[in-house]
């Protein structure tokens, strides 16, 4: 029988579909994987509430592990603990700022409305930065401009 | 005491929807572009919200049901959300009194809804709490802007705020489901969430130096909680089920 690390190892060729940068592991999004003689049923918990991203994310855990040979597979959305940015991986925050993408800089807990963020540009790493917009190309990021090197850049906001 | 957790819970479902359905409108027409992706992603937020208590509405009620089966297939009477949402957007305005008061009143009340006896909607509003402080911080943002801003800005956002007001105090009037709801736990008092909402929304107007002369009293407009709606809802509905009614059960 596959064990979950494999699955787990599978996983890790699952990207976001908006932000390819990040596998789904990075993005915390994947809560369990429980196998069952020949069914195996991947829990995710949305990010955002209308997040359209995650119908593709389902659909393509089920594309990969298929790849894999694994036919018999269950996507399973849970909303409690809801998903948090606490949740990202450390490799995700590099990746996302190799990306061009400014990673959450706080646990929510310190800083849930993140008053007066301090935004680092994932460009030239100037803190002197203005928030432009708190709602941006997709639900979980921000957008902001950059005051040194004056390029605007997207801030995965922390949730 | 099960059916009436179910029209509940599409209470619950028909005020995001509606609501995020209004403001949706306002995508590729905002005054701004930042304030056109504001608004398209409160509305994203909101008809999120509205499908998880669609898809739990739809797996208490079993059958053919799907979360699909509310928004498209029911009638105007069968809609149970609060008038203020459903009131057209009009300028821009008018649909920031709106957000301000349905943001202010969404953040306290999923505040407590999160503590429902209900584990299923509890979830919900914790996963929608977190969404919706960063609403309401938009709209009290632009209502101290607007306030606080030009003599035109601020008499726009005046009077706005007055012809909304109204509408606000459905809002807090708990109808017979509701009451029933609270005394099992899974509805949250009304009255407390009522002091909250004053208060925030007082300290805002402060700040954006304005004031509400509340004409009417305790009188609002009312009627939406129990399925008697304005002129409005019938057109909105026109428009957000046209495709379902025009090709009964096509599939995206």
């Amino acid at each position: 029988m596959v064990s979950k690390e494999e699955i787990y190892s599978f996983l890790e060729n699952v990207c976001d579909p908006e932000v390819p940068a990040l596998t789904v592991l990075d993005l915390g999004v994947v809560r369990d994987v429980i196998i069952e003689e020949d069914l195996i049923t991947v829990k995710i918990t949305p990010t955002y509430s209308g997040c359209p991203a995650m119908n593709t994310i389902s659909a393509n855990i089920k594309f990969e592990l298929l790849a894999q040979g694994y036919k018999n597979v269950n996507v399973e959305e849970v909303l409690s603990p809801s998903w948090t940015t606490d949740w990202m991986s450390n490799e995700g925050k590099r990746k996302l700022k190799e990306f061009g993408i400014a990673p959450p800089q706080y646990q929510t807990k310190d800083n849930p409305l993140e008053e007066d963020a301090v935004v680092p540009c994932p460009r030239c790493d100037s803190k002197n930065s203005t928030l432009v917009s708190q709602f941006g190309s997709t639900s979980c990021k921000a957008l902001y401009k950059c005051l040194d090197c004056l390029e605007p850049f997207d801030y995965f906001k922390c949730h | 005491m099960a059916d009436n957790k179910l029209d509940y819970i599409l209470q619950l479902a028909d005020n995001a929807l509606i609501y995020g359905h209004r403001l949706s409108e306002w995508t590729g027409h905002g005054p701004q572009l930042e304030v056109d992706m504001a608004l398209s992603n409160i509305s994203l937020d909101n008809i999120g919200a509205a499908r998880s208590f669609y898809q739990y509405a739809a797996e208490i009620e079993g059958g053919d049901k799907t979360e699909d089966s509310y928004p498209y297939l029911r009638d105007v009477r069968d809609f149970k959300n609060v008038l203020l949402v459903e009131i057209p957007n009009g300028d821009f305005a008018k649909t920031i009194a709106r957000s301000f008061y349905f943001d202010c009143f969404q953040f306290h009340f999923y505040t407590a809804l999160q503590q429902s006896s209900d584990e299923r909607i509890a979830a919900i509003a914790a996963k929608s709490i977190k969404e919706v402080t960063y609403h309401w911080r938009y709209s009290k943002g632009w209502v101290i802007k607007l306030g606080d801003g030009t003599e035109v800005s601020k008499a726009k956002i005046q009077e706005a705020l007055n012809d909304v007001w109204d509408y606000a105090g459905e809002l807090f009037a708990p109808n017979k489901l509701e009451l029933e709801m609270q005394a099992v736990g899974i509805a949250p008092d009304l009255a407390p969430i009522k002091e909250r909402w004053d208060n925030s929304v007082n300290e805002a107007l402060k700040e954006a130096t304005l004031t509400i002369t509340d004409e009417n009293g305790d009188w609002h407009h009312s009627g939406g909680k129990n399925g008697i709606h304005s002129e409005h809802l019938g057109f909105l509905l026109a428009e957000l089920q046209f495709v379902q009614r025009a090709y009964p059960n096509s599939e995206w």
